[in-house]
């Protein structure tokens, strides 16, 4: 490759740019045709993401293109789903086959059975052709950032450190949620940084707007003297990644999502020591395209040429015309038959081929090739792609509609739809907003881990036959009454099924349609984005005092890992159950702590988990025995009151037992309820909970529901007992 | 020919994404892709000289189509198509002689005492040429003739054809001289510089002030060479932005000793009262007159036409275009990136496209060049032979341009 192309350079000044291209290893990279995601259904059903036209230029051919002028020289395609249409795109385009002028060889690597982006890293890794550090994107990124920089950054860094595995390229945006919700759709992300090293500590996005707080594990704060707390970051999904990542992926089999588990699971992971390092652009773009409002955002973006080169009149794709920018930002491929009375606003583009008929205005919108707009047509803020008919007097705004959807005379598509392919709209019809169409049936029942683009006919489909009136998949949804409508004002109706939105719980779908935001959810977001703002600020305080943020800690800990206590429960009750069997007590011990490390727990915790234990064995053993229930705990808590003390070496701990005991009571409420003040001053003369604690779990339930104080009143004379004891030893 | 097509589809890429940027880079290496398309040509057995100029010119079109803005393509383009019709007609010219042309030529070179040290028939083509027609710009950026001297050559091959047999080493000649005569090219190329910078010290006086915008490698090594002429004069850099290319013409022009000061563009008016003479580069000067340049030239010829300040373009013979501002195949702008201009970051929540009904509220608009009309230009400094400098008038711009060339 080097030879070729300092004969290339034949000499010239372009050789002498770069001398240390000579010395480099080839760079490469990983490219994933595939998103593993569901958001482009019904489109990707077709066709798979990466080859949907992003202002009439395949997604792919702006991630290929800036692989190879950011000087990448073996790019690995990953194609899963639909891998021979990305395998004919490739060849066709010119980047396979031939080894033509290109400096860069592409390679299809085709699986079948990868579901998530880790499947691909492992099949990449069984592959054993990548060598050297590596470029991991997916083929829906957009960029034209310089790699030089961050890769030498990360180069230098991997000299000193050899943990350092990955760099992130991240990108400054205005902070707050309602930029990353209006502009791509995005959730917020924040990170922690340390400003000195750039490495990351911390990766969050928030899923949902909800979780205002921020959790930090306090041993970051302690091991780091400084860090960056950011919410003004965008992640582009760029990676640069040294060879380990691969073999940590294998390692790891249960990491899916690269963010979610793999960046997660390193930040987490503090045996092996990888580290992960952040590289911040600021002048260049990168983007990824995620949902269909950053496809509408990063269409814009194009026009707007912050991508530049990557922009219409400067890429070109196979055989098409070349495509002028006229003023305004208007894109206009050579051939373009236009009436003279046809309005054209800015920031549009029109492909080639395409005719445009009289009084037509086209605003914000991108044409395909070959489409063909009649007479008073409406287009504003859309996508069309190509091949599209659109009869007179048809409106479409700001949704998507793909290639040859024939709408009818007078069709009005109301924002935020997408017409998939070969959709037909009758005459008149009104499709209805944030509608979905498409030819094929929507499968019914969508599995949660199958998070493919594929054509999966297989899965159950839903039984609605096709027809030529407007009908609503099995779902019933919000639009279902507009449907109706529509389908009685209209002449012929639709051919295709409308989708129903599946996951219209989780997310809304305004969020991610291509429609602009509503104005009264708009203000929703706004009002809840200052609310948040308030929010970020006292976080930063928190930050300033890190013992404030250990109290938060803790009880958000709690509430959130309630789940993975009782799995320690249950785990702890079984090893209680062996010790039974005869295993010695020290053992016993040492099992516990080892549970208590895995699942990340506090001495309180085992405590309590213990005592449940031994209370439980206690129950069972009455109940098989028909003995009295309080003589077989009294046995019990006599027998195992060693390694209970073994555990509540604090007031916090003897708390904890107390409150689990108390817990158990309510649980079980017939064997123990009434036992509770007799239990209770046998766990005082066994030593195993102490005065101080008995007095300060009754003080702490005088402030509770009367519910709660069903106990304390119990055994209120024991802890009058007790107060009394007290205030004698005071005395004397 | 397919030999050369991986050379060529690389640097049409290169141009396509715009890696490759600057008159003189692309002119250069333009040239030399071109002399490697004509060594690879396989010589057919009649027509050769047509056949090797379709060859030039199938690729010069891609090269153009792969990035309209540089001219230079285009320009560098016609030279090779017009070295190859001097070749063919000088060879076919010295056959109906029926004189040795190495020995004629060898002479005539001695004898005319030329500071070039490669034997050429480029040499002998001028001297061809000037006894075929008034030399001019036209004559020498021109294509379309070509076909007509084709004609005339493939006849007078024919007619050769049968009294000798030495076609193919024929042949073999045409592509050598082409060859020689397209490194002569090169070499124009590379020292346009020198010859420019040659003729400082005519127009840079003692004690002047001199503006400049942006940074052309032209102006700089024009400076220089008035420097080491033992010139005193100072130097105003107006910064160019939004690449502020100005700010590293200064630091050069300090390490060379000349006295800079860095002005915003905007101040360009303010300080121009004070300034002798404008000097600036180009990227292309059109037909008529007009310049092709960096953006905010325009603005500094206005400045300097108001205050009478001779307004001075030194250029390379490369940058010299045939074509008309105003013909429609010309693409006299591109737009850059805006991140030029803002950052993204900062303003990405005005790049907020679903907060109205999708239409932008920001444009941001980063043009590349300005036109600047021939009228604001007083002076035209470039390095061909006959070293001219000639006042364009307002009138005869178009006959003083093509008289400049030779």
């Amino acid at each position: 490759m080097s030879q070729k192309k300092s004969r290339g350079g034949g000499g010239g000044a372009a050789a002498g740019d770069d001398p240390e291209d000579l010395s480099r290893s080839p760079l490469q990279a990983v490219l994933l045709a595939d998103s593993f995601t569901l958001k482009f259904r019904p489109i990707t059903l077709e066709r798979p993401k990466v080859l949907l036209p992003l202002v009439n230029v395949p997604m792919i051919e702006y991630t290929l293109s800036w692989l190879e002028s950011a000087g990448v020289e073996e790019v690995f395609v990953f194609c899963c789903a639909h891998a021979q249409q990305v395998k004919e795109h490739l060849g066709k385009a010119g980047w396979t086959g031939k080894p033509a002028a290109r400096e860069i060889a592409v390679t299809a690597v085709e699986s079948h059975d990868a579901i998530s982006a880790g499947d691909a890293l492992r099949v990449m890794y069984g592959r054993g052709v990548i060598h050297g550090d590596f470029v991991l994107i997916s083929g829906d990124t957009i960029s034209n950032m310089n790699l030089k920089d961050a890769l030498q950054e990360h180069k230098d860094r991997r000299k000193k450190d050899p943990l350092a595995v990955m760099t992130m390229i991240i990108k400054h945006s205005k902070p707050s949620i309602l930029t990353h919700q209006t502009r791509l759709g995005n959730d917020e992300i924040v990170m922690a940084v340390d400003p000195e090293t750039k490495e990351l500590l911390y990766y969050e996005d928030r899923a949902d707007g909800s979780n205002l707080y921020v959790t930090i594990d306090k041993d970051i704060l302690a091991s780091n003297p400084t860090l960056q707390l950011r919410n003004n970051m965008e992640d582009c999904y760029i990676d640069i990644c040294s060879p380990e990542v691969l073999s940590l992926f294998t390692d790891n089999f249960d990491y899916q999502h690269l963010r979610r588990h793999f960046v997660k699971g390193l930040l987490v992971d503090d045996i092996m020591g990888y580290k992960i390092y952040t590289h911040e652009i600021r002048s260049s773009y990168a983007a990824r395209i995620d949902n269909f409002r950053s496809y509408s955002t990063v269409s814009k973006d194009i026009i707007q040429r912050w991508t530049y080169p990557m922009v219409p009149d400067v890429l070109s794709f196979g055989d098409c015309q070349e495509i002028k920018l006229h003023r305004q930002g208007i894109y206009k491929a050579s051939d373009v038959t236009m009436s003279h009375s046809a309005q054209i606003g800015a920031n549009s583009v029109v492909g080639n081929a395409t005719s445009i008929g009289e009084n037509c205005k086209v605003s914000n919108s991108v044409v395909g090739k070959g489409c063909n707009i009649g007479k008073n047509v409406l287009i504003h803020g859309s996508y069309i792609w190509d091949n599209v008919i659109i009869e007179d007097g048809c409106k479409v705004s700001n949704s998507l509609v793909c290639d040859d959807v024939h709408l009818r005379a007078g069709a009005i598509v109301e924002p935020g739809c997408i017409l998939s392919f070969k959709v037909e709209v009758g005459k008149n019809v009104v499709v209805p907003a944030y509608s979905k169409v498409a030819l094929l049936p929507q499968p019914s029942n969508e599995d949660s881990d199958e998070e493919l683009e594929y054509a999966d006919t297989n899965s159950g489909v839903t039984d609605s036959p096709p027809f030529s009136s407007m009908r609503s998949a099995d779902h019933p949804t919000v639009s279902d009454d507009d449907d109706l409508e529509a389908s009685e004002t209209g002449t012929c109706g639709v051919v295709g099924y409308i989708w129903a939105n599946v996951d219209t719980g989780i997310q809304e779908e305004w969020r991610q349609s291509i429609a602009p935001i509503p104005k009264d959810k708009l203000e929703e977001l706004q009002h809840a984005a200052s609310i948040d703002d308030n929010d970020d600020g006292s976080e930063d305080d928190l930050n300033n005092h890190p013992s404030v943020p250990d109290q938060d800690d803790d009880s958000d800990v709690s509430a959130v890992e309630d789940d993975d206590y009782s799995k320690f429960e249950k785990e702890v009750e079984e090893t209680f159950q062996r010790a039974l069997d005869g295993i010695h007590q020290d053992n016993l011990i040492l099992e516990i702590n080892a549970l208590r490390l895995s699942y990340n727990l506090q001495h309180a915790d085992c405590a309590g988990a213990l005592f449940h234990s031994v209370m439980r064995s206690a129950l069972l053993a009455a109940q098989s025995t028909n003995g009295s229930l309080l003589k077989t705990t009294a046995e019990a808590l006599g027998k195992w009151k060693d390694l209970l003390q073994n555990y509540t070496k604090s007031v916090d701990e003897e708390m904890e037992i107390l409150l689990k005991f108390e817990e158990m009571c309510q649980e079980n409420a017939k064997e123990f309820s009434p036992l509770f003040s007799k239990i209770l001053p046998y766990l005082y003369d066994k030593e195993v909970v102490s005065e101080d604690a008995i007095l300060r779990w009754a003080e702490e339930k005088e402030n509770a529901d009367e519910s709660d104080k069903v106990f304390v009143k119990q055994s209120e004379t024991f802890i009058q007992w007790l107060k009394e004891a007290e205030e004698e030893d005071e005395e004397e | 020919m397919p030999d050369v097509q991986p050379l060529v589809g690389e640097f049409v890429l290169k141009l396509k994404r715009r890696k490759v940027e600057g008159s003189h880079a692309v002119a250069r290496q333009t040239a030399e892709l071109l002399r490697s398309v004509v060594s690879q040509h396989r010589m057919g057995s009649a027509n050769q000289a047509a056949a090797l100029a379709d060859a030039v010119r199938g690729v010069g079109e891609q090269l153009i189509a792969a990035n309209p803005i540089e001219l230079a393509v285009g320009n560098i383009v016609r030279r090779v198509l017009h070295i190859i019709k001097e070749e063919d007609i000088s060879s076919t010219a010295v056959g109906i002689e029926g004189l040795s042309v190495t020995a004629e030529s060898d002479d005539e070179y001695d004898s005319g005492n030329d500071d070039h040290p490669t034997l050429s028939a480029a040499v002998l083509a001028a001297h061809a040429r000037n006894a075929l027609r008034a030399p001019s710009l036209q004559t020498l950026l021109e294509d379309i003739p070509v076909s007509t001297a084709l004609s005339r050559s493939a006849s007078s091959a024919g007619d050769s054809d049968g009294k000798s047999g030495d076609k193919s080493s024929k042949a073999r000649k045409l592509k050598h001289d082409v060859i020689a005569a397209i490194g002569d090219l090169i070499d124009e190329i590379d020292t346009c510089y020198d010859q420019i910078s040659e003729q400082a010290v005519e127009h840079i006086h003692q004690n002047e002030v001199i503006l400049t915008l942006g940074r052309s490698r032209t102006v700089k090594e024009f400076l220089y060479a008035a420097k080491e002429k033992k010139r005193s004069f100072r130097v105003f850099v107006a910064e160019g932005a939004p690449r502020y290319q100005g700010h590293v013409l200064a630091k050069e022009l300090v390490e060379k000793g000349v006295q800079t000061t860095v002005i915003t563009d905007s101040a360009v008016f303010a300080m121009i009262s004070r300034v002798n003479m404008v000097i600036v580069g180009a990227h292309a000067i059109m037909a008529n007159g007009g310049v092709i340049a960096p953006v905010g030239m325009n603005m500094v010829a206005l400045a300097a036409q108001r205050h009478a300040v001779p307004f001075v373009v030194v250029a390379g013979s490369h940058k010299l275009c045939p074509l008309y501002p105003h013909n429609p195949e010309v693409l006299l702008n591109e737009l850059k990136s805006p991140s030029d201009l803002l950052d993204f970051g900062e303003f990405s929540n005005c790049m907020n496209f679903s907060t109205q009904d999708g239409t932008p509220l920001l444009n941001v608009v980063n043009p590349t060049f300005d036109y600047v009309p021939p009228k604001l230009v007083s002076l035209f400094i470039t390095d061909t032979a006959a070293e001219v400098d000639i006042l364009i008038e307002q009138e005869g711009c178009t006959r003083t341009i093509s008289a400049l060339a030779f």
